[in-house]
């Protein structure tokens, strides 16, 4: 345990010093800020007003920008690693893979969850200056959502780069990966799908799947959906499973999904050569 | 003592060892030639758990490197040829390796000094804005004040200038000579001194292995 400590702690001190820290940090902050200088807060459209807007606004930005930053992210420092002889040399010391491996993952979550959680709090801030609102049931499962998305993603991110030691064929993979999920949210999945006339227990189960999607769900299930917003394939999902229902799987599914990516990203890592 | 028996390894159908069968004992002082390719690294990188064999064996100390890397690790203190582009200061870097290896950094200090490298005004520096020579006296140093009972050099004077590697030389001597070590070097006037043993690999075989 002290050494994936110390293995954490040396990737944040050093994630902390990278520009891509610094741009990826300012991006979530600035989202945060335009949305309250573009007035998005005052507007009334689909029933969203105030804080609450704001947060819903925030939230599927993240939805979008989150996963393609922590996939690429990810698989460039590890791949990257291994391609500049970094890996070599860390590895020579005596350290076990599980506490390398898994001390890199816990530093790398800390250094993409923190900027997140410090825009959500910001806008919790300016929101209640503005607004004297304070949504704290949804403040709290914004900081869940965003956080078990990001645990998702990064455990893809570290599969990858277990899996392919080429960087620039590992980034395409990560943009490709996104680029997938991105394509199979409500809209397009819905629009596809029925053109193609697969059975409806697919596309829900393809939704059901879909991180990215399952993230949506989640975000708008504290609210009346309205089914331009959420969708038709969420609607029926929202529907069926309930509220709650949806929330808890929202919340559960993409912890599980990093878990295994995580655990498959490390069996590889583990059982074939390192560099 | 360490053991590597039949060891085969390959990339992409293309033989980089074919059948390595090789003894280090204590004392054993080995200057490790071959032309670019020969499967030096690759060798090498066995020996630390880099790389799982397609064949044969590898044991230090008993213990198999990509088995139970950690028993193993603790006897191999590792330079490489190019000092990789850690992002981290020397701080990190030295609570890193210490944290891992259980040195005392004073000894990297003085080690540094040895190589003529005031490191004491560097320790908050980011170690990839150093130059060649220095990064690659920091990690001489480290690896020295790890104290093990082997040694892995992998060119570890390429980035050193003459007098540089006159001290690196000295060093060698007076705080290694109990120890065992693996050099790669192409400088063999400069090491013919401080080795006892001269093993040759072409084409992922040795076809040279002989006591000087």
């Amino acid at each position: 345990m002290r050494n994936i400590m110390l293995i954490a702690g040396q990737d944040i001190k050093g994630s902390l010093r990278s520009r891509w820290f610094i741009g990826y940090s300012l991006i979530f902050i600035s989202l945060v800020v335009l949305i309250f200088v573009s007035g998005v807060t005052e507007s009334r459209v689909m029933g969203f007003t105030g804080l609450t807007r704001m947060l819903l606004v925030f939230i599927q930005a993240c939805n979008i920008i989150m996963p393609v930053f922590v996939l690429i992210t990810t698989v460039r420092s590890i791949t990257g690693d291994r391609e500049s002889n970094v890996l070599e040399y860390m590895l020579s010391f005596p350290v076990s893979l599980f506490a390398y491996y898994f001390g890199k993952l816990i530093g790398r979550f800390i250094i993409i969850f923190l900027p997140l959680l410090f825009a959500l709090i910001l806008s919790l801030i300016i929101g209640v200056l503005k607004t004297n609102q304070v949504p704290v049931d949804l403040f709290i499962l914004y900081i869940g959502l965003l956080a078990f998305n990001a645990f998702a993603f990064l455990g893809i991110g570290f599969f990858i780069s277990s899996v392919i030691k080429n960087m620039e064929f590992a980034l395409g993979i990560s943009l490709f990966v996104w680029l997938f999920l991105i394509a199979f949210i409500d809209i397009a999945l819905i629009g596809f799908m029925i053109k193609q006339l697969v059975p409806e227990n697919v596309i829900y189960i393809t939704a059901l799947l879909n991180p990215v999607q399952v993230f949506r769900i989640g975000a708008i299930s504290l609210f009346d959906p309205v089914l331009s917003v959420i969708g038709p394939a969420s609607f029926f999902i929202l529907d069926t499973a309930g509220r709650t229902g949806c929330i808890i799987y929202s919340l559960i599914y993409p912890f599980v999904i990093g878990l295994v990516f995580a655990f498959a990203g490390y069996y590889v890592f583990k059982k074939h050569d390192i560099l | 003592m360490i053991e590597v028996n039949n060891l085969c390894k390959s990339f992409k159908k293309q033989n980089i060892l074919d059948g390595i069968t090789l003894s280090i004992g204590d004392k054993d002082k080995i200057i490790l030639l071959g032309q670019n390719g020969a499967g030096k690294t690759t060798l090498i990188r066995c020996i630390l758990g880099e790389y799982f064999p397609d064949k044969g064996s590898v044991s230090v100390y008993g213990s198999i490197p990509y088995i139970k890397r950690e028993d193993a690790l603790h006897h191999i203190s590792f330079v490489p040829q190019i000092p990789p582009p850690l992002n981290m200061t020397v701080n990190e870097l030295l609570l890193y390796s210490s944290g891992l290896s259980g040195f005392c950094k004073e000894k990297v200090i003085e080690y540094c000094d040895m190589l003529d490298f005031d490191i004491k005004p560097h320790l908050t520096k980011t170690f990839y804005k150093f130059s060649g020579g220095m990064k690659q006296k920091l990690l001489i140093a480290i690896a020295f004040a790890r104290n093990t009972d082997f040694y892995i050099f992998d060119e570890p004077t390429a980035n050193l200038d003459t007098a540089g590697r006159e001290k690196f030389y000295i060093m060698v001597e007076k705080l290694i000579s109990d120890k065992s070590f693996i050099m790669i070097s192409h400088r063999i006037d400069e090491v013919k001194n401080i080795v006892n043993r001269n093993i040759e690999l072409d084409l992922g075989r040795i076809i040279r292995d002989e006591k000087v």
